[in-house]
């Protein structure tokens, strides 16, 4: 390995291609043992949802999202990591957020890319609204306390 | 010093940003949603539960105790929902 991994951190509101990006973090390295994807998805809630809108803070998302990112690689020993976040408005099978760590053993890997998707949820300055199938006005989506929850387990 | 709202505070208060003035007594963060409450029924009505409203002082995390002198951004917002 050469110099500090750098993350790389995107929010945007274009589609990302999984494959590509771990095209990206693998293409002409033969150090990396394992990659550990994490994609999110919008869900239809049985049917009840036509989209989520995410509204997003420009400017605090990324350098949250890096702040999350340092302190992953901080605490394992990456040799890359990738995070993607969408905005805007999502239609219920879209990608919503993508996490891509590599290392050289399966545990760090799986490790940080959970941590950060953890994280993530609970301090990326990031809201969903809800758009309703039936076309009544849909509501903001509460935060929950398991994600939260699953934020603390990461103290140490 | 500008303020900036998110998500259901920015639709309660019904502006996404707003310059303001604030009075010395103002020091922290809990001191200026207070005084933003008294401003009019739309502020009342985002900010009427302050425990839950979370704050970023120029784009970084800060809980209500924290200190406003020199910030030159303050956002409020619901607690976050991405992923």
């Amino acid at each position: 390995m050469t110099g500090a991994v750098q993350p790389m951190v995107r929010i945007q509101r274009d589609d990302f291609d999984v494959a590509a990006e771990i095209a990206r973090l693998t293409a002409g390295r033969a150090d990396i043992g394992a990659v550990v994807t994490f994609s999110g998805l919008c869900r239809d809630e049985a049917g009840a949802l036509s989209a989520l809108e995410l509204e997003h803070y420009p400017g605090m998302a990324e350098a949250e999202i890096s702040r999350i990112a340092q302190e992953a690689l901080a605490r394992w020993p990456l040799q890359g990591l990738v995070a993607i976040h969408r905005y805007g408005k999502l239609k219920p099978g879209e990608n919503i957020v993508l996490v891509v760590a590599a290392s050289t053993h399966r545990h760090a890997a799986f490790e940080a890319a959970s941590f950060l998707m953890d994280f993530l949820k609970s301090r990326a300055p990031f809201w969903k609204k809800e758009h309703r199938a039936d076309g009544a006005e849909g509501d903001w989506v509460d935060a929950k306390e398991a994600d939260e929850e699953a934020a603390r387990r990461w103290k140490r | 010093m500008k303020l900036i709202y998110f998500a259901w505070v920015r639709e309660r208060i019904g502006k996404p940003e707003e310059e303001v003035e604030l009075p010395a007594s103002v020091a922290t963060v809990a001191d200026l949603l207070q005084w933003l409450r008294a401003r009019g029924e739309e502020y009342e009505n985002a900010l009427q539960q302050p425990q839950v409203i979370r704050v970023a002082i120029d784009r970084e995390h800060v809980d209500h105790a924290e200190e406003i002198a020199g910030a030159r951004e303050i956002a409020l917002f619901p607690p976050m929902t991405g992923g």
